[in-house]
């Protein structure tokens, strides 16, 4: 398998603070893979290096075999954070990329209203993003990522601020957009049961500073998956139970580091 | 403890203060306007009685037949027309610069750093007293007045936009970047768009800054405007045509306050975040 994006030895440092130590990560192509770890420990930084948002202080980040320069222009980052511009409508959101890329005006609607109808926001074009619920926002940035149709998708924690129906129902969207045309994905999490039900493979971050991939998991759960469902699987439990021996170390580190601030 | 004596322990330790009277909105408004009805007939009585001195305080009912004549004649209507064009030149140029200048000023560090004391002094400085000079250089016509309102509007402005550059949402800029913006696109679809709701959410104060400009400017020197009805007024000591230049003026200020909030909810609330 080809590697479409591939972080050698990333080292970042804020001042004298190192987040990120001496971390590989290579996602193949058609891969879904997740990063876990503790709260605080690197991951959205991790995740701005592959996007070229930030420069690691050491390192190498190579996208298709080459080596990146400026910001990963075949990647699309749907961040934390909202990131929606607030004075343009649903569908302008959604269409900015292309207005961006000079596509005609109307095309970029078309195309922008097939979006929205795919993630569930039909009719809704109109709407201002605070007159939208946060799950709808989400469905809203969802689409303008994957309008760009890039080959990179970098995710971070994307839908934790929603509740947990929602949530299960944006997953196994998110799966059925994947299933359709195979991109490669990094995404970010703290969810562990949201890690193993979506990924081919789990990667577990240690705690920081100095943060680096301490684990390696593969998924072997058969697809097309049912995010849901497959929570009560036998095998899906195994993984879990194994993946969390390893996890639960680093969040109990983390937490006592922060209990007695040393980790600063 | 069962609830009889939770209560009554209640309505002892802590005794319940007294309602307060709280009259009905149209108690209110015929309160506001009896207050208004004494003051006036306070005035015309004290005016008739000899202990105001007419000649400095003039009399109401001739001020109002003042605004009457005016109303009446239509030359009020042609002075207004000429103050609120000045306002309204002085605010559109005014802001139109102040934009550009703050997001200029907010984007470019070097430019940042160099012009802050300049800029500091400058707004620091009282610029009515920039009146003066305006009026040298540009003649008792509209262009003065319009330049007074401008060198008011631009700084509210400017200040409110760059602050609001600086300020603009990191995410947002990043997620603009990812989807492939090139600089001048960032700025068209990133920072004008913030920083002019920056500028509507200084609407009132630069709006009435624009004013106050236009009146001071006519007041200074002009061939027209309720500034220049006032002045008029106060050069042939005809106090009750300053009452009634300053009754229209703040009429007329109320109602301009009334139309920005009536365009502002037009445009911005469905908008606001
Ligand atoms: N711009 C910055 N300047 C200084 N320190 C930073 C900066 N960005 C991140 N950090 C530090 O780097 C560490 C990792 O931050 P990061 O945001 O990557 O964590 P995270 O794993 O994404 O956390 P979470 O799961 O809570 O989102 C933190 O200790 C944070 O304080
Ligand atoms: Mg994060």
């Amino acid at each position: 398998m080809t590697r479409t994006l591939e972080l050698k030895n990333i080292t970042v440092r804020f001042g004298g603070y190192v987040a990120v130590q001496n971390t590989g990560i290579a996602v193949a192509e058609g891969e879904f893979v997740s990063i876990v770890g503790p709260t605080g420990c690197g991951k959205s930084t991790l995740l701005n290096v592959a996007a070229g948002l930030l420069e690691p202080t050491e390192g190498e980040i190579s996208v298709f075999g080459e080596p990146l320069v400026g910001l990963n222009s075949a990647a699309g980052y749907l961040f934390q954070v909202d990131a929606l511009m607030p004075w343009r409508t649903a569908l302008g959101n959604v269409t900015a990329g292309l207005e961006f890329h000079n596509v005609p005006r109307e095309i970029a609607r078309q195309r922008g209203t097939e979006w929205l109808t795919r993630v569930g926001l039909s009719g809704r074009g109109n709407l201002y993003p605070h007159e939208l619920s946060g799950g709808m926002r989400k469905r809203v940035a969802l689409a303008q990522t994957l309008i760009m149709n890039p080959k990179i998708i970098l995710m971070d924690e994307p839908f934790s601020a929603l509740d947990i129906q929602t949530r299960v129902l944006m997953e196994n969207e998110l799966l059925n957009l994947w299933t359709a045309d195979r991109k490669s994905v990094l995404f970010i999490t703290h969810d562990l049961d949201e890690a193993i039900s979506l990924s081919d493979k789990v990667i577990i971050l240690s705690a920081g500073p100095g943060t680096r991939p301490i684990a390696e998991f593969n998924i072997d759960l058969p697809r097309p998956r049912d995010v849901y469902e497959i929570r009560s699987t036998p095998r899906f439990i195994e993984l879990h139970m194994q993946i969390w021996d390893r996890l639960k170390e680093e969040v109990l580190k983390a937490y006592e580091r922060n209990q007695y601030g040393t980790g600063n | 403890m069962g609830p009889a004596t939770s209560g009554s322990v209640a309505a002892k330790r802590r005794p319940r203060p007294p309602r307060k009277w709280l009259p009905s909105r149209s108690t209110i408004a015929i309160l506001q306007i009896t207050v208004l009805v004494i003051i006036l007939l306070a005035w015309y009585v004290l005016g008739k009685a000899k202990i105001l001195p007419e000649f400095f305080f003039g009399d109401p009912v001739l001020v109002f037949g003042q605004i009457w004549d005016w109303t009446a004649s239509g030359e009020i209507f042609i002075h207004l027309g000429i103050t609120l064009s000045e306002t309204l030149l002085g605010f559109a140029i005014g802001a139109i610069l102040g934009v550009i200048g703050g997001i200029w000023l907010g984007l470019s560090p070097v430019a940042g750093a160099l012009f802050d004391p300049y800029v500091k002094a400058i707004n620091a400085m009282p610029r009515v007293i920039l009146g003066p000079i305006f009026i040298l250089w540009f003649g008792l016509g509209i262009i003065s007045k319009v330049a007074l309102a401008v060198s008011l509007v631009y700084f509210v402005v400017f200040f409110n936009v760059s602050q609001g550059v600086r300020e603009v949402n990191p995410a947002i800029l990043a997620n603009a970047r990812m989807l492939g913006a090139s600089k001048r696109q960032l700025l068209r679809a990133v920072y004008i768009p913030s920083a002019l709701s920056w500028v509507f959410s200084s609407l009132h104060t630069s709006v009435g800054m624009a004013f106050v400009g236009a009146v001071v400017g006519e007041y200074l020197g002009s061939a027209g405007g309720i500034g220049y009805l006032i002045l008029q007024a106060e050069s042939t000591f005809d106090v009750n045509a300053v009452f009634a230049g300053m009754v229209v003026l703040t009429v007329f200020a109320l109602l301009l306050d009334l139309a920005i909030t009536i365009i502002e909810r037009r445009l911005i609330a469905r908008r606001a975040s």
